[in-house]
């Protein structure tokens, strides 16, 4: 197992971990020079990531054991089909932000850069890692990256939004510190297969304690996935933060999902003796109220950046669902609807950014006024708009489609119907009245065209472009994404296979540590 | 010995908990710290309380202590310290340009702040 291990399996890792560093050291000053390296770089990634979902793709669980030490005890590294899916999503959606950041943004605060590689550092580390404790590592990496990142450009309300931020997130940290701590009390090990082996043998006494562990990790998830009430956070962060970096952070709630997907199939699933499915009568719950939650704020909403933020949180109930129902079916849809929520909410995000500077003094709030190039803009908030708010013909609506497919066999059929739908009528109610309040409404002075908007760089409406036919493409090959997705649900579910893969075939009568 | 290990995580982590809970920006500097030190004894304590026990090897020895959670509150101390750092000069600054220490924007004002925000945005090149 050892000899044959791929080295290419640390590279989206070691790669940003390298230029980072060189762009601080080499070229602080030279931001032509920062940008080329930085989307060399993100090629690099993405080309990489692209040969690491190909390798996935014989559905066999790759470990990769950082210096060559035997799994439980050395640091591993993972490569299957769901970890290989997040980095390819993320290769992608970074390429877009750090072409669309060389339109501006990376001039208007230092060291957006380096920041934005540490940043892929942290995410892809928390992608690929197969160690709990190393999993905190890594998202710490991604947070102390996304302060820098939220915090890029200055701005007195940046700053106080920047400082709750960072507190929740320290906060966060803290709990997930005291669930890791108690997991190991009771356990002994960290690492995730190693975990899955202890878990289902802990004797009696301490099935309590590791329960505690259990949901106290899954609180950690739920705050970074912003799952109702730990959603609270979300609107004032991303909503104070640079438009790109808001896009950016789409893979950061993913992330806490893609977390809870992993741990709670993984290690806490169905093979955990007396804590299997702990969290599973509280994720349906949820994830539902997390959509009423986020269709209400929507409605609420007073400024287009207020309604993307909560139209983030809408999504991510949509996705909970789906994994909430931790079978294959949901799994399958729901990982298909992350990649279309990643790419939608930041192509909301982006238009907002390319929309404020064209409405003079209004900025993001929904009142009326003029707006520079209004054909071209509002046809763009229209996809953008149909995209995130799940109406057909793009791949937001097949995404709910599949979820409702899946959710059929499930005891609680008729809540998710029902708030689905409801809750995404509402959403369409947000985004029309939303969008007829930007573009429809006459201004003040009436047809005046604005005083002086600044002419529309191509750039940015070409990434935006790119994102928008990324889901176009995701809704035009939606059945291969799909068989895809399903094969991944499977291979997830199948803990059996990543436990032996990484540990070996010995189901040894595990001698539990304490 | 373990009653005294419990009361003391206890206590640092209910102090955390209610300075966080301020309404101003140093006291919820001071009660992260109080948390993160909570947690780094309790990190410690995760490996079992072991009283002169070698924690790797030692000829004759009679037993180990757990050699993990040390490393792993090595790690937590490393992170809390540097995060503490960046909350702190976080604070400051925004004291420094809004002239107030509150956690909290009152509400309503937050709009007109957002688009202050912006403006400043969009006066950079």
């Amino acid at each position: 197992m050892q000899t044959a291990m791929n080295h290419w399996i640390i590279a989206p890792l070691v790669l940003p971990a390298l230029v980072a560093p060189l762009l601080i050291l080499t070229s602080r000053h030279n931001l032509a020079a920062q940008r080329v390296v930085s989307i060399a770089a993100t090629l690099a990634l993405l080309a990489v990531a692209i040969g690491l979902y190909g390798l996935a793709q014989d559905g066999t669980v790759r470990p990769y054991l950082v210096g060559a030490w035997p799994a439980p005890y050395g640091i591993v590294l993972i490569l299957d089909r769901l970890s290989a899916t997040m980095v390819l999503l993320f290769a992608v959606l970074a390429l877009a932000i750090v072409l669309y950041a060389t339109a501006g943004w990376d001039t208007r605060g230092r060291h957006f850069h380096p920041l934005f590689q540490f940043q892929l550092l942290g995410v892809n580390g928390a992608f690929l890692t197969g160690d709990v404790f190393n999993l905190f590592v890594f998202f710490e990496v991604m947070l102390i990256a996304s302060y820098g990142l939220m915090l890029h450009g200055g701005g007195a309300q940046r700053l106080k939004a920047g400082f709750q931020y960072v507190t929740i997130n320290l906060i966060g940290s803290t709990l997930f510190l005291f669930a890791v701590g108690t997991i190991y009390a009771v356990t002994g090990t960290l690492n995730m297969a190693d975990l899955a082996r202890k878990v289902a043998a802990v004797g009696a006494g301490d099935t309590a304690l590791l329960g505690v562990g259990a949901v106290l990790l899954f609180m950690v998830f739920a705050l970074k996935a912003s799952v109702a009430p730990l959603h609270g956070w979300l609107p004032t962060a991303y909503a104070a933060a640079p438009g790109l970096s808001a896009a950016l952070f789409m893979i950061m709630t993913k992330v806490g999902a893609y977390t809870i997907l992993r741990v709670y199939t993984l290690i806490f699933g169905a093979d955990a003796g007396a804590v299997a499915g702990i969290v599973t009568p509280w994720m349906l719950p949820a994830a539902l109220a997390t959509l009423v939650v986020g269709a209400l704020g929507m409605l609420a909403a007073r400024s287009l950046l207020s309604l993307a933020c909560f139209a983030v949180v809408w999504s991510m109930g949509s996705l909970l669902v789906a994994f909430g129902l931790f079978d294959a079916g949901g799994i399958g849809a729901g990982l298909y609807y992350v990649l279309h929520s990643t790419m939608a909410g930041a192509t909301l995000f982006l238009l907002v950014d390319i929309l404020v500077p064209q409405r003079g003094g209004a900025e993001d709030r929904l009142v009326p006024a003029a707006v520079g190039h209004p054909v071209l803009l509002s046809g763009l908030f229209f996809a953008a708009a149909i995209a995130m708010a799940g109406l057909p013909p793009l791949s937001g609506f097949l995404g709910k489609l599949m979820i409702m497919e899946a959710s059929r066999g499930s005891a609680a059929v008729t809540w998710i119907w029902a708030m689905l739908l409801a809750t995404s009528l509402v959403a369409i109610l947000a985004f029309a009245r939303a969008g007829s309040v930007l573009f429809w409404k006459p201004a003040t002075p009436h047809g005046a065209p604005a005083a002086s908007t600044p002419p529309l760089k191509p750039l940015p409406v070409m990434v935006f472009a790119g994102l928008l036919g990324a889901t176009v493409a995701l809704t035009a090959f939606a059945g291969p994404v799909r068989r895809e997705m399903g094969l991944t649900a499977a291979q997830i579910l199948d803990t059996g296979a990543y436990v032996r893969a990484v540990l070996g075939p010995a189901p040894l009568a595990s001698a539990g540590k304490p | 010995m373990e009653v005294l290990v419990a009361s003391a995580i206890g206590l640092l982590t209910a102090v955390g908990v209610y300075l966080v809970l301020r309404r101003q920006t140093f006291p919820v500097v001071i009660g992260t710290v109080f948390l993160s030190y909570g947690v780094n004894l309790f990190l410690f304590a995760t490996g079992r309380l072991a009283v002169n026990q070698p924690p790797i090897y030692s000829a004759g020895a009679a037993g180990y202590a757990d050699p993990l959670p040390q490393a792993l509150v090595l790690t937590a101390i490393v992170i809390s310290f540097g995060m503490t750092a960046l909350v702190v000069v976080l604070a400051l600054r925004s004291f420094l340009e809004t002239g107030s220490d509150s956690v909290e924007d009152s509400p309503g004002a937050a709009d007109e702040a957002t688009a202050a925000q912006v403006t400043t945005d969009q006066a950079r090149p």
